[in-house]
């Protein structure tokens, strides 16, 4: 068990190097340089020479990049942004909470909706109690988020002055972009669960434990959810590696800081060490919590347990 | 005579198939809307002349549905109804490319590693593992980015993209195909790889696959609409519903039906894929079937 996880941990290493390479080798490809973005148009090419030298953005791409690397692998440093000119490090001290949290708060949401309505609508399969929800959750899963997020800005921020509908503050500025990411994925998550669950209350095992005279409740929230929750705990988990870097849309329409609009920011003023910097951290993060996933399924299935120690 | 057999096999069995999608009434409805769409895909021209979507009328601009301008003109005067018509041919192409050019490009690299195994298959799984160890859309703008934006981009990105999930998809299909006992059988009889994959795993994978290119398109849909809504898409003053919503934000408290109307089309659109979908899925597969 302990060495599949150090295994495990091991690959992520040259993973993340590649990562490097291909997002460092992409970008720059990418057209144009960062002064002639950051300075006015009519600037002197001088003076973006200049720029561009201070950067360091004029060496060759294989100097920049090996020393973009070797920061990183023995100084544990991500370098200067091109942007800033200040070290990423200090911009991922702010941003990095407020997408975890944003993520954090509106996958438990969605979760908190999501299961019970599917293990419901499983459980009263062609009712009321089912048609409605499952109908809910086809409807949501075909909406485009960031559409539902302009409409939660225009009803509940502008019509009723609820929530405010941008930057950061109190409380109350996370409910939309929470709402937003959150309902979203109910609805996926109610579709995984409900189909999860009525495969698994069909089997032998919980016929097993009814005939033994269990109390439907205890079956279906004892027996059947450990079960039934497996291929849902997957996709939390991915969701939740994914949504921390993959909020660039809605960070976007809601004006958060987070690290979704740095990485938006730092693609359009072509700032290569930034980007290659997220890209680490989204890597990383969404790999390490795949492997915690992968922990969890160990810890609630002895059978998978078993199946790792041989 | 052989042939003529198994094409009327094949005639009984789609009629079958597609008696079964009928009986269910959203997947019909689903399917229904779906060639509506199309229709006004394929007479887009004749409905509203393409000229309409760009054409400014100032004196027009930001008014309110009528009957003249039956949802109500843009910032720059220019008829929403023509500029949402003419936005659903990009949609729907960029769509199906997208899911059929990652089901072309992925099934080949994952049947292939399923069926060959060994390093090969270890080669291409490790290369897939780490493009899609960059999570949601990442990729695809730093693609967009690099490559400039517009529509032809868009789709290169969104494949490259797309490619993982069904290169591993049917490499699983293809790895429980091969434990078939009329796969072993078709070996023992000396039939050639490719005999074996064309003749015997392809038709009894299509299902999956089938099953899976449909409902990715519209997920497809909807991560172009955001691309483009970011501004990493099909660039204005090409009709694009999601770069529309993008131009709307600066309208939204006087001229609501600007966001409301492109969102809507994105729904109707992806929504009755999902339908057809789902019956697709009942209809071809009746074991699936929950």
């Amino acid at each position: 068990m302990i060495r599949y996880v150090v295994k495990r941990f091991l690959m992520l290493i040259p993973l993340v190097l590649c990562i490097t390479f291909v997002v460092y080798g992409l970008m720059s490809l990418a057209p144009g340089d960062p002064a002639s973005i950051m300075l006015p148009s009519n600037a002197p090419q001088e003076q973006k020479d200049a720029l561009n030298h201070k950067l360091g953005y004029d060496r060759p791409f294989l100097v920049k990049y090996a020393d973009f690397v070797y920061n990183l692998v023995f100084k544990g440093d991500f370098g200067i942004s091109y942007r800033t000119q200040q070290p990423i490090i200090n911009e991922f001290k702010t941003r990095l909470p407020i997408s975890i949290t944003l993520a954090f708060t509106s996958l438990t949401l969605a979760a908190c909706i999501g299961i019970p309505l599917g293990v419901l609508s499983a459980v009263k399969q062609y009712s009321l109690l089912d048609t409605i929800p499952s109908v809910m959750a086809l409807t949501l899963s075909a909406v485009p988020s960031f559409w539902f997020g302009m409409m939660l800005i225009y009803f509940l921020a502008y019509k009723l002055g609820l929530f405010p509908s941008y930057g950061m503050g109190g409380i109350e500025h996370w409910v939309l972009p929470t709402l937003t990411i959150a309902v979203v994925y109910a609805a996926e998550i109610l579709r995984y669960t409900r189909s999860s669950m009525l495969e698994t209350i069909r089997a032998d095992y919980v016929r097993t434990a009814r005939a033994k005279g269990v109390a439907e409740r205890t079956v279906i929230w004892k027996h059947a959810m450990k079960n039934g929750l497996l291929p849902v705990i997957t996709l939390l988990g991915s969701s939740f590696g994914a949504q921390i870097g993959g909020a660039i849309v809605t960070e976007n329409l809601y004006n958060l800081p987070g690290l979704g609009t740095l990485t938006l920011v730092s693609i359009n003023m072509r700032d290569t060490p930034t980007v290659v910097a997220t890209s680490v951290i989204f890597a990383t993060l969404y790999n390490i919590i795949l492997i915690l996933v992968d922990l969890m399924y160990a810890f609630i299935d002895p059978r998978i347990k078993a199946k790792y120690s041989r | 005579m052989k042939k003529n057999r198994r094409q009327s096999r094949a005639i009984v069995r789609l009629k079958e198939i597609w008696r079964r999608f009928c009986k269910n009434r959203i997947a019909l409805a689903g399917f229904i809307v779906f060639m509506c769409i199309m229709m006004v895909v394929v007479f887009a021209d004749v409905i509203v002349p393409y000229e309409m979507t760009e054409k400014p009328s100032p004196p027009d601009r930001l008014t309110p549905p009528c009957a003249e301008h039956p949802f109500g003109t843009d910032e720059f005067g220019r008829s929403v109804f023509a500029r949402i018509i003419h936005a659903a041919p990009n949609s729907l192409f960029i769509g199906f490319t997208v899911s059929f050019g990652s089901l072309l490009v992925g099934g080949t690299l994952g049947i292939a590693c399923g069926y060959f195994g060994g390093r090969f298959d270890n080669l291409i799984m490790r290369f897939l593992d780490m493009i899609s160890a960059l999570p949601g859309s990442l990729l695809a703008i730093v693609m967009v980015a690099v490559l400039g934006p517009n529509m032809r981009n868009l789709i290169i990105a969104l494949i490259v993209g797309h490619i993982a999930g069904f290169a591993r998809m049917c490499r699983s299909v293809a790895l429980s195909i091969s434990e078939q006992e009329y796969i072993k059988a078709a070996k023992a009889g000396g039939s050639s790889d490719l005999r074996i994959i064309f003749r015997h795993a392809v038709p009894n994978a299509a299902s999956t696959l089938i099953i899976n290119t449909t409902m990715s398109i519209s997920g497809v849909i909807l991560s172009a609409c955001s691309l483009s809504f970011i501004g990493l898409g099909v660039q204005p003053p090409k009709p694009e519903w999601g770069a529309m919503l993008n131009d709307a934000r600066q309208y939204f408290n006087g001229s609501p039906y600007l966001m409301v109307i492109p969102g809507l089309a994105i729904l109707i659109t992806s929504i009755s894929i999902n339908m057809m979908g789902d019956g697709l899925r009942d209809a071809l597969d009746p074991k699936l079937k929950s």
